[in-house]
C-alpha cells in the first residue's frame, strides 16, 4: 500500500505498543493542544530509577500516534538518565523518518516524555527544571499550542 | 501488500472509492471519445483544411453537449484547463473589466474553494476591496447578508452553488436576482453541482458559471467557463483567437471531447443517478450517527448535494480516520487539512462554526454512481469498529468522558 508514512510508521499506527493508562503510575505528562490537532499524554512507573513501565494516550494524527507509541518502545525499561536522552531525533530515526510536516509530532512525543518526567520529580519534590530542563510552553507554528516547534 | 489492523479486516481485493467530490473515475464513454480524438486525424482546430476542420467539429460537439446541459447557448461556453482557470477568470476578468466603470469591490462568501478566495486575495493586493460574508451554522450564505453587503461599487458577486466539503446548496437563483437588481455581475463556481444535481443557467439567472470535467466522469485538467452573452470578463490567457479571442492557446480538444461526452451522459441519467446517491447518503448518515456516540454531521441535512456525507468524530483526528480507512480499502477525505503542508482545521467547517478541536476530527465521504448500498454498508462497519478504537487510545476522548461521567454524578448528589 503507498503511503506518505514509512512502513515502520504504518506498523506503530496500526499496532501501537504501550497503549493506554497506567493507574499506578507515579509519574504523568501531557503536552499538544486540542486546537493544533495533537495531545500526547505520557504515563510512568519509576521504581529505582528505571522505568518500570509506560503507557501513552494520544489525540493526533498518525504520525502522533506513531512516535508516541515508538517513543514509549525506546525508554521503556531504561534509566531516568537514558530517557532523558531521548531526543526526537532519535524517535524519527527509530520510525525511519517521517514526512517534513509532521517532525513535529516527533518533538512533542519527546516533550511528553519530558514532561512526565518533570512531574515524576515533581512528586517527589524536587524541582524538574535543573534534571529535565525547561519544556517547550510556545510553539510558533500557531497561536495556541505547545508542542515544541 | 495485505495489512492487518488488529487481527480483524485484511485489505480487500478492490478499492472503494468515496471521495468523489475530489475526483470521480473517468467513464469508459468519455475514455472512448478521448482515444478517437487523440488517435484519429490531429489537426488544429484553428487550421483551414480538412483535418483542421474535423477537430473543430469535436470542439463544435463538446461546446453543444456542455451548452445543452446548462441550458445555455453554445457561443456562451468557453474551454479553460479547469475549474480553477474558469473561477480564476471569472473573478479577476470580471474585476478589471468593471474597474474600468469604477467599480473594484466584490464581494464572496468565507468558505467558498480557494480558487475563488485566492483570486480575491491577489485582488485585494492590488487595491480592490472583497467583502466575505459569513456563513449560517447550517452552511448557508444568506440573502440578507448580501444584500446588506452591496455597495455602489459593487462589481461582481461570486457565490459557489455547493459548498465542496459539506455539500450544501446555497441560494444561487435568489442572490442573482439581487445582482441583477443591482447592475451587479453574478458568478457561481458550480464545480461540485455540474453533473450533480440540475444546473441551469437561465433558470439561475447568472452571468458566469465556471465547471470542471473531471467531477462528473470526465478527464482532469479541463473545464469551461459559461459566460452569458453581453458578459465580458477581460482575458485571463491571452493569445492567439481560440475561443473567439477570448482564452489563448490550441485547444485540449481530447479532454475537452472526453468532458462533453461525460456531461451529456451525467446530464441524462441526472434524476436516477440522484436518487441512487441519496439513498447511499441517508443511509450512511442516519446509521452513523445512531450507531456512533456524539458523532455529528456537518452542515444542513437540505438542501445538500446527493452524494455528500461530512462528519465529525469528536475526540480523533482526521488523518487517523483516513489512514484506518484505507487500510480498510476505503478512499475518503478528511476535513482537516492535516495531511497537506497546513495544520490548520478546514476553513469550511471553521466558517460554520465547528470548534477547531472537532474540525480536526472531520471526514467527507462523497459517493458517486458507480457506488453500491454494500460500499455504504461496509464503511458503516468499519466505522463502527475503528471508531471506538481509536478513541480508546484518545486522551481527548477519555477526558471528555470522564469529565461528562463527574459531571453526571454530581447532578446525581
Amino acid at each position: 500500500m503507498a503511503s506518505m508514512y514509512s512502513a515502520k510508521v504504518m506498523d506503530h499506527f496500526a499496532n501501537p505498543r504501550n497503549v493506554g493508562e497506567l493507574p499506578d503510575a507515579n509519574g504523568v505528562g501531557e503536552v499538544g493542544n486540542p486546537k493544533c490537532g495533537d495531545i500526547m499524554r505520557m504515563y510512568l512507573k519509576i521504581e529505582n530509577g528505571v522505568i518500570e513501565d509506560i503507557k501513552f494516550l494520544t489525540f493526533g494524527c498518525g504520525a502522533a500516534i506513531a512516535t508516541s507509541s515508538m517513543a514509549t518502545v525506546l525508554i521503556k525499561g531504561k534509566t531516568i538518565e537514558e530517557a532523558l536522552k531521548l531526543t526526537n531525533k532519535a524517535v524519527v530515526e527509530a520510525l525511519d523518518g517521517l514526512p517534513p510536516v509532521k517532525v513535529h509530532c516527533s518533538v512533542l512525543a519527546e516533550q511528553a516524555v519530558k514532561a512526565a518526567l518533570s512531574d515524576y520529580y515533581r512528586r517527589l519534590g524536587v524541582d524538574p527544571e535543573p534534571i529535565v530542563g525547561k519544556l517547550e510552553e510556545d510553539c510558533d507554528h500557531c497561536d495556541n499550542g505547545s508542542c515544541g516547534i | 501488500m495485505q495489512a492487518t489492523v488488529n487481527g480483524s479486516a485484511s485489505l480487500p481485493e478492490r478499492v472503494i472509492y468515496l471521495d468523489n467530490a475530489a475526483t470521480t473515475p473517468c467513464i469508459p464513454e468519455a475514455l472512448a471519445v478521448m482515444v478517437e480524438a487523440l488517435s484519429g486525424p490531429c489537426g488544429n482546430p484553428s487550421s483551414h483544411y480538412s483535418i483542421g476542420y474535423e477537430a473543430k467539429a469535436v470542439l463544435d460537439a463538446a461546446r453543444a453537449q456542455v451548452a445543452a446541459a446548462l441550458n445555455a447557448q453554445p457561443g456562451e461556453i468557453f474551454f479553460t484547463g479547469g475549474g480553477s482557470e474558469a473561477d480564476n477568470w471569472a473573478i479577476k476578468g470580471a474585476a478589471f473589466t468593471r474597474s474600468r466603470q469604477g467599480k473594484r469591490h466584490l464581494i464572496t462568501s468565507a468558505f467558498e474553494h480557494h480558487a475563488v478566495l485566492h483570486s480575491m486575495r491577489s485582488l485585494e493586493r492590488m487595491g480592490f476591496e472583497v467583502t466575505y460574508l459569513p456563513v449560517s451554522p447550517e452552511g448557508f450564505v444568506r440573502v440578507e447578508d448580501v444584500a446588506a453587503a452591496i455597495r455602489p461599487d459593487t462589481a461582481l458577486i461570486s457565490i459557489m452553488m455547493a459548498n465542496n466539503e459539506i455539500g450544501t446548496i446555497q441560494p444561487i437563483r435568489e442572490i442573482a436576482a439581487l445582482a441583477r437588481e443591482h447592475g451587479i455581475w453574478m458568478h457561481t463556481d458550480a464545480v461540485q453541482a455540474v453533473g450533480s444535481i440540475p444546473v441551469d443557467v437561465k433558470e439561475l439567472g447568472v452571468d458566469m458559471l465556471s465547471l470542471s470535467g473531471h467531477k462528473f466522469g470526465g478527464p482532469k485538467g479541463v473545464g469551461a467557463l459559461y459566460c452569458r452573452k453581453g458578459i465580458w470578463p477581460q482575458n485571463l490567457i491571452d493569445g492567439g483567437g481560440q475561443e473567439s479571442r477570448r482564452r489563448g492557446g490550441t485547444e485540449n480538444v481530447a479532454g475537452i471531447a472526453g468532458m462533453g461526452k461525460a456531461l451529456e451522459l451525467a446530464v441524462k441519467d441526472l434524476e436516477h443517478r440522484m436518487t441512487h446517491e441519496q439513498q447511499l447518503r441517508d443511509y450512511v448518515i442516519d446509521r452513523v450517527l445512531k450507531s456512533i456516540p456524539d458523532a455529528r454531521l456537518n452542515g444542513a441535512r437540505a438542501p445538500r448535494l446527493p452524494g455528500n456525507v461530512n462528519l465529525s468524530f469528536p475526540g480523533l483526528e482526521g488523518e487517523t480516520i483516513l489512514l484506518d480507512l484505507d487500510m480498510h480499502g476505503i478512499c475518503a477525505s478528511t476535513g482537516s487539512a492535516c495531511n497537506s503542508d497546513s495544520l490548520d482545521p478546514s476553513h469550511v467547517l471553521l466558517s460554520i462554526g465547528v470548534p477547531e478541536e472537532i474540525g480536526h476530527g472531520s471526514m467527507r465521504f462523497s459517493f458517486g454512481p458507480q457506488n453500491t448500498m454494500e460500499e455504504a454498508e461496509y464503511l458503516c462497519s468499519v466505522l463502527e469498529e475503528i471508531i471506538p478504537r481509536r478513541r480508546a487510545m484518545s486522551c481527548m476522548w477519555l477526558q471528555s468522558e470522564n469529565k461528562a461521567r463527574s459531571f453526571s454524578l454530581k447532578g446525581e448528589n
